[in-house]
């Protein structure tokens, strides 16, 4: 049997796993060999159970009071304890997996590949470089490969694993002292919409959309009307119209709906970024020339404020 | 406290990349080249802290060819009070950069480092968490604004899911989002008085860093182009297609 890989899986604020992990565990099924989860936290019977029932052979897990805010210092100590028994590490390119793995990559004086969206063999992977204009395949020459995967473009791993899940517990001999104090989380509430990152359809808005207000009042009802997320370019970010989770794009989120709806967004090579692996792409723009008619598979030229209320009319009444 | 600022040179963000004809690099030839914008938004960080009187200086680095002097000397003229220069051949690895930097700052005695949260060439995102683990210091990515109390530091971060707020020491790491701030223009005096500041110039070997690529491009390519699509004439007709032909509204 090969050397197994390691997926480092992220939990949601509520403690369950992130639906993320099923993608990463895509990624790493790539590479067959046996896969193997570390969970890390405090308290978490809950989601031991939830994660015994996925496609992997074990599940490690990490309990101790010190985890119980991931933070990337600690993060990194408790995967370096493991890390030499694994071929390969994987997690998501995250906000928290951008934070973790090229610290432990470091410490451990390997260099690491961020945000693959292909595997061409165990050592060769696909990246996105230059706000996606251009993919590199990369060879990596160390003997173990950390990389972060980026989950829109890997197929989750479904189902469970057929022959009972190992579990181990970590104890580690000195678990890791808090260097810093995480004192405020602002998470806002999400209005009964999908994640942006696993949502089908995304509606998102740009500076077109003028104010705050207009952005919820006039994509609210079409994102809801559609049961899809709400996305934002920059410069909606930027204005107050949107919170900065929404940004999609570049150095923001990668989004790969079925359906991605760009509002009043001239579709900067960094808002493509984000949006090359959707299915269908609609733009809704009174700029005949803007740049997102370029990629749009659908694109309907005229003043937003009138296109979009219509178009949220005729969803709701057929 | 000093405050170290790593900044690289990359190519400007309005122009679109495009690789060699033969796929074995990015062809630069020719374009413009800027200050990577997280840099510019790092160095703005520093200069603020220094302007409000909590850092005594801010020292600006790059590390690649000769041409990334030209980085430097816009940071000069937007106000860096030195610049160095660490020598060092070809396309440089974040780890690599990484060590070098470590090596700086060990040098130089620098109590906060702020950098890019990425590169938006590479757009590697790894080079200040790597520094951060082999100073054995702590970090705060993504950092949307920074507030700065003699050695505390709270620092409101760009999450996933909106955003967190961090408490930490310096010595520390620190990597920029692009909320924190708008950078300032350099003027044109200031850019006149760059050109005669000092570049200190290192080197790799002078710093000790033995650079090896552990990282091998095999190639560069467009990535798969989407089909053209269609202009429709209105809403009925746009919602038509997305329900007949592209089916993806029911
Ligand atoms: C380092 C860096 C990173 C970046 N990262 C990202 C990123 O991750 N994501 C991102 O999105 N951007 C990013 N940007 C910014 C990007 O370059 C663009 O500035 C940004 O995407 C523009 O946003 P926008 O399309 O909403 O605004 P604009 O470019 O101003 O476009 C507004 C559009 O709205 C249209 N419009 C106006 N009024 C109406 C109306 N009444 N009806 C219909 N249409 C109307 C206009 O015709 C125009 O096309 C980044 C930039 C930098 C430098
Ligand atoms: N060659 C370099 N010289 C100086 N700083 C660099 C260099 N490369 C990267 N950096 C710094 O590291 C940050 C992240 O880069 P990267 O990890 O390559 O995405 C950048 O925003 C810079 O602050």
């Amino acid at each position: 049997m090969s050397t197994p890989v390691l997926v480092v899986a992220e939990l949601t604020s509520d403690g369950l796993l992130k639906p993320a992990l099923r993608s990463v565990l895509g990624a790493a099924a790539a590479l067959n060999a046996e896969i193997h989860v570390l969970l890390i936290g405090h308290q978490l019977e809950t989601v031991i159970d939830e994660a015994l029932r996925l496609p992997i052979t074990r599940l490690l897990v990490a309990d101790h009071p010190s985890l119980a805010v991931p933070l990337a210092e600690t993060t990194t100590t408790v995967v370096r304890a493991i890390s030499q028994r694994y071929s390969h590490i994987l997690t998501a390119a995250s906000a928290q997996g951008k934070g973790w793995l090229p610290r432990l990559a470091a410490l451990e004086d390997v260099a690491m590949i961020s945000d693959i969206v292909a595997i061409e063999s165990p050592d060769t992977f696909v990246r996105p470089i230059y706000a996606g204009s251009l993919w590199a395949t990369v060879r990596c020459l160390e003997p173990r490969k950390f990389v972060s995967v980026r989950v829109t473009a890997f197929s989750p791993l479904n189902g469970a694993s057929s022959e009972p899940v190992s579990r181990e517990n970590l104890s580690l001999d000195d678990w890791p002292a808090v260097p810093v104090i995480r004192s405020a989380v602002h998470e806002h509430p999400d209005e009964g919409r999908p994640a942006l990152e696993n949502a089908r359809t995304v509606v998102s808005g740009g500076r077109g959309l003028g104010s705050a207000e207009q952005f919820e009042a006039l994509l609210g009802p079409l994102a809801d009307a559609l049961h899809g997320a709400l996305g934002a370019s920059r410069a909606a970010v930027d204005l107050g119209y949107a919170p900065n989770d929404l940004q999609v794009g570049q150095t923001g989120k990668v989004v790969a709906p079925d359906l991605y709806i760009a509002v009043g967004i001239s579709g900067a090579i960094q808002h493509l970024a984000g949006i090359q692996a959707a299915k269908v792409i609609v733009a809704i723009n009174k700029d005949p020339d803007a740049p997102i008619f370029g990629v749009a598979d659908y694109g309907l030229v005229g003043d937003l404020h009138e296109i979009v209320p219509q178009l949220t009319a005729s969803l709701k009444n057929p | 406290m000093k405050i170290l600022v790593p900044v690289k040179r990359v190519l400007d963000y309005a122009i679109k990349a495009r690789a060699k004809s033969d796929g074995s690099g990015v062809d630069l030839a020719g374009l413009k080249m800027s200050l990577n914008p997280f840099d510019e938004i790092a160095l703005e960080a520093a200069l603020r802290l220094k302007e409000a009187g909590l850092a005594s200086e801010v020292i600006c680095v790059s590390c690649g060819e000769t041409p990334v002097q030209e980085g430097l000397r816009t940071a000069l003229a937007l106000g860096a009070d030195r610049a160095l220069w660490v020598e060092a051949p070809g396309e440089l690895e974040p780890l690599t950069v990484a060590k070098l930097l470590r090596a700086v700052v060990v040098q130089e005695q620098v109590d906060l480092v702020i950098c890019g949260k990425q590169a938006i060439d590479d757009d590697a995102g790894q080079t200040g968490q790597m520094l951060a683990a082999l100073l054995d210091w702590s970090q705060a990515t993504q950092a949307a604004a920074i507030h700065c109390e003699g050695s505390r530091l709270e620092v409101v971060r760009e999450t996933d899911g909106g955003t967190e707020t961090l408490q930490l020491n310096t010595p520390a790491v620190i990597t920029t989002d692009l909320r924190l701030n708008e950078p300032r223009y350099a003027t044109l005096p200031n850019i006149m008085k760059a050109r005669k500041k000092p570049i200190d110039q290192l080197t790799a070997g002078a710093l000790g860093v033995t650079i090896t690529a552990r990282l091998q491009t095999l190639r560069v390519a467009e990535p798969p182009v989407r089909a053209p699509g269609i202009r429709v004439n209105s809403v009925e007709q746009l919602l038509d297609l997305l329900k007949n032909q592209a089916k993806v509204v029911s």
